[in-house]
């Protein structure tokens, strides 16, 4: 084989091999692209159903509560809010160590008809003095905190919204 | 005193660096015998600077000197005296000096083992080391200073955030730290080789046990990483596809390529300039996995010293140094011409396949770590990406590397009998589909592990029909055991590492057909899990030496006969006022039950229970995968500074 020929086969191979991987990624961005949004974008445009997105939030203070789902699995039902917005959150799992009410929060999970939330994931973080990006973000467009004036006020304080259902 | 003694020497070592690297570059550049021999002395006098500065730092914090800011911050009288050296580098700037310190230590090895090496390249070599240190010292001595004081001093530290206080996490560090460090070796080598225009079957000789090195101590970080994550964030999974877990799997996975292609350089002279791109590409992707961990740009579980500055100056690192070496290589590369041709199906055609596919992994993977930061500055998208991406995108790219893995051994170089190759693996393919069938079988209809069984079963019979078809076990049995004697240890290595790889998949797929369940139980009620019942007995309060506890006791029980009692815990740290969760393991090597106590409630508790087949599999095969690494580094054929033995080099 001459050089000229295994240049063009190695060539070849490259352009498979960088295509197949930029198709893979596509695809698979399609489907499993995980959108976080926060209670105010939830009651601004409802989600679509069935698909898993990331919400995130303060934990209201006592808003906590331990109840056992229809299945008889335990589970930890508490509320996210943004300032303006609160949604219900139920999740059957052990709580991360780092879950504190009036903290923030990121869930993974889909919206229920009843347009409560159930969360598969609770995500853990390391540090309980991080506040998650996404969550600092949220909390300054619903217009309720300026981080640069300092540490988020307790959400039961300020929230003003109307409670929904409890 | 002793932290302005490491101070010193920190600043110290930063000038030696600066020296190291303009000194021997010069005299390399001049043909200047005296410049040149300037490098191996200098790398020695940097490597007793940096050690002085960790020692000092070790030393404050094994004291406990609460005048060292860091020391207040992440250290504490009561701690055990293994975390106060581990809390050394479990944080930014001590994190930092152990970087640097590691990186020392290959200028040192480079100047000690290396002086069969040609002494331009050598001093080239020790010239780039010392300028990768001068970057990340100037970045220690501007940004993290490790020996901050603070007036006036506190009674005590703050602690090490509980959860890093374990020994899974104080040796996690320094090993990630040594394969990445390790391939700034191998990204010294291929910028030297640019700079003499020159890359030979010597070069790949120097090349392959710095990257053979480097690959092992990072097989070995990751696994660390993931063991730890799976028994002490007690979450039940092993591997998160979290942002800077993939910062590690990128070198990784570049850096499996390079040791292949390396391969490639030294016995054929053929695929220089590829071999070259990956070594800076390697560097390149242990640099980004410096830059996302400590920036904070990536929403990550690892909450690391998210500081702007140090992140902009880390970036500018990663842009001059790779920036500078793809430079360097648009302009010298075609110098590099190959020698050796090769047909597609051929060893080398294996090695390249190799190369490509993992190439595509590590593009995929790239794409899916960096994408949100991406959209969230340009479309201001708040996006995550997560495990289901990553699965479905490198499983399609997973299973023809893992089809070619067992393959490629047995092809010739330049020109094989693909045909002949697949008649000596029949049995194997035979038995990886009969593993497949059998999951599907025994566990149902399960697509992914059935997969993962198959891919197990196949590396594993197919190195063991490698070592078996080298021996010639079958055509002369009676020589099997003289020639499996003389059989060079790197031909061992490989086969050891891709059957390490098949236990590691077998871990996978067991791990693919783990069950659990989350209940509430009161004291003597149980529960069924995977054919165990599971009693909880009590739960009751206990002490350690810095914490408080509420430990649960579960008995599990087979039959009636007790399996194992498993005390899960959640502890509370009085210091940091912190709650940690401590799962409680029982392994017998083909099963781990697992239990985590969640929060109580009516006299009783939450219990997560999970039953997780073959888990221990996992780490285990990344521990063998490590082992063939060290393996074929103890070959001699790649010690080049050892003394060749005439009688080892015929018989190999």
């Amino acid at each position: 084989m001459t050089r000229k020929k295994r240049r063009l086969y190695i060539l070849l191979l490259c352009g498979l091999g960088l295509g197949s991987a930029t198709a893979l990624t596509l695809t698979a961005f399609q489907d499993n692209l995980v959108f976080f949004r926060s209670p105010s974008d939830i009651m601004r445009e409802a989600p679509a159903p069935n698909r898993a997105f990331r919400l995130g939030g303060l934990v209201e203070a006592g808003s906590l509560e331990r109840a056992t789902n229809a299945d008889g699995k335990p589970t930890a039902n508490f509320r996210v809010t943004d300032g303006a917005h609160v949604i219900r959150v139920s999740y059957a799992g052990v709580l991360p160590d780092l879950f504190r009410e009036g903290q923030g929060v990121v869930t993974l999970g889909m919206m229920l008809p009843d347009g409560s939330f159930r969360a598969s994931e609770v995500l853990a973080r390391h540090d309980e003095t991080y506040m998650p990006p996404e969550v600092a973000d949220a909390l300054k467009r619903a217009g309720h905190w300026n981080p640069a004036q300092g540490a988020a006020p307790p959400p039961a304080e300020w929230n003003t919204a109307p409670r929904r259902g409890g | 005193m002793i932290g302005e003694i490491g101070h010193f020497a920190l600043a110290l070592g930063c000038i030696l660096a600066l020296v190291q690297a303009i000194l021997p570059l010069i005299g390399a550049h001049r043909a200047d015998a005296r410049l040149m021999a300037l490098a191996s002395p200098l790398a020695g006098a940097q490597l007793i600077a940096i050690a002085s500065a960790f020692g000092a730092l070790l030393w404050a914090f094994a004291v406990n000197d609460t005048t060292v800011s860091n020391v207040v911050l992440n250290s504490h009288s009561q701690k055990p005296l293994l975390y106060k050296f581990s809390g050394a580098w479990g944080n930014h700037e001590g994190s930092m000096v152990l970087w640097v310190l590691i990186l020392a230590l290959c200028g040192g090895a480079v100047a000690g083992f290396g002086r069969d090496l040609p002494s331009a390249l050598q001093a080239r070599v020790i010239g780039i080391l010392g300028l990768i240190a001068v970057g990340f010292l100037g970045f220690i001595i501007f940004t993290s200073n490790p020996f901050e004081r603070v007036w006036p001093p506190p009674m005590d530290g703050q602690g090490l955030n509980p959860i890093l206080q374990d020994p899974g996490l104080a040796f996690h560090p320094p090993m990630l730290y040594l394969g990445y460090v390790g391939y700034a070796v191998t990204f010294a080598f291929a910028v030297a080789a640019l700079l003499e225009g020159r890359v030979d079957a010597a070069w790949g000789r120097w090349v392959r046990p710095w990257s053979l090195a480097a690959w092992s101590f990072l097989t070995l970080g990751i696994a660390l990483g993931s063991w730890w994550a799976y028994y002490e964030l007690g979450w039940g999974g092993y591997w998160f596809w979290d942002p800077v877990e993939n910062a590690s799997l990128l070198p990784w996975l570049i850096g499996t390529a390079l040791l292949h292609s390396a391969i490639v350089v030294e016995k054929r002279e053929s695929l220089k300039i590829w071999t070259v791109l990956l070594a800076i590409l390697a560097f390149g992707m242990s640099l980004l996995g410096t830059f996302l961990v400590r920036s904070g740009v990536l929403n990550s579980v690892h909450a690391f010293a998210n500081d702007p500055a140090r992140g902009v100056f880390i970036l500018a690192l990663l842009m001059a140094y790779v920036a500078g070496a793809l430079a360097l290589f648009a302009w010298r590369a075609p110098k590099l011409g190959g020698t050796g041709i090769f047909a597609p199906i051929s060893r080398e055609g294996g090695l390249v396949l190799n190369n490509l596919l993992l190439c595509s992994i590590a593009a995929v993977v790239l794409v899916g770590t960096l994408w949100p930061m991406f959209a969230d500055i340009m479309f201001g998208a708040k996006i995550s990406v997560g495990a289901p991406f990553f699965n479905a995108a490198t499983a399609p790219l997973a299973i023809p590397l893992v089809a070619a893995m067992a393959v490629g051994p047995l092809l010739a170089w330049k020109r094989a009998d693909l045909a002949g190759a697949l008649q000596r693996l029949w049995w194997v393919g035979a038995l990886a589909v009969a593993s497949a069938f059998l999951t599907l079988l025994v566990a149902g209809y399960h697509v992914l592990p059935a997969l993962g069984f198959a891919a197990a079963a196949w590396l594993i019979g197919g190195a063991t029909a490698d070592l078996l078809d080298r021996i010639a076990a079958f055509r002369r049995p009676s020589q099997a055991w003289n020639r499996a004697r003389g059989l060079p240890r790197a031909a061992w290595g490989s086969a050891i590492a891709h059957a390490g790889m098949g236990v590691t998949f077998a871990g996978l797929a067991g791990m693919g057909l783990a069950t659990d369940t989350l209940v509430a139980l009161k004291p003597g009620e149980a529960t069924q899990l995977a054919g165990y019942e599971w009693r909880l007995e009590r739960i009751r309060d206990v002490q350690g030496p810095n914490w408080s506890a509420r430990r649960a006791t579960v008995t599990v029980l087979d039959g009636g006969r007790v399996v194992t009692v498993l005390e899960p815990e959640k502890r509370f740290f009085p210091v940091g006022r912190m709650n940690t969760t401590e799962a409680a393991i029982h392994t017998n090597a083909l099963r781990d039950l697992y239990a985590v106590l969640g929060d109580e409630r009516d006299g009783g508790g939450v219990l997560r229970l999970h039953h997780n087949p073959l888990a221990p599999w996992i780490w285990f095969g990344a521990v063998i995968m490590a082992l063939g690494g060290g393996l074929s580094l103890s070959d001699r054929r790649i010690r080049v500074s050892a003394p060749s033995r005439k009688a080892a080099a015929a018989t190999a």
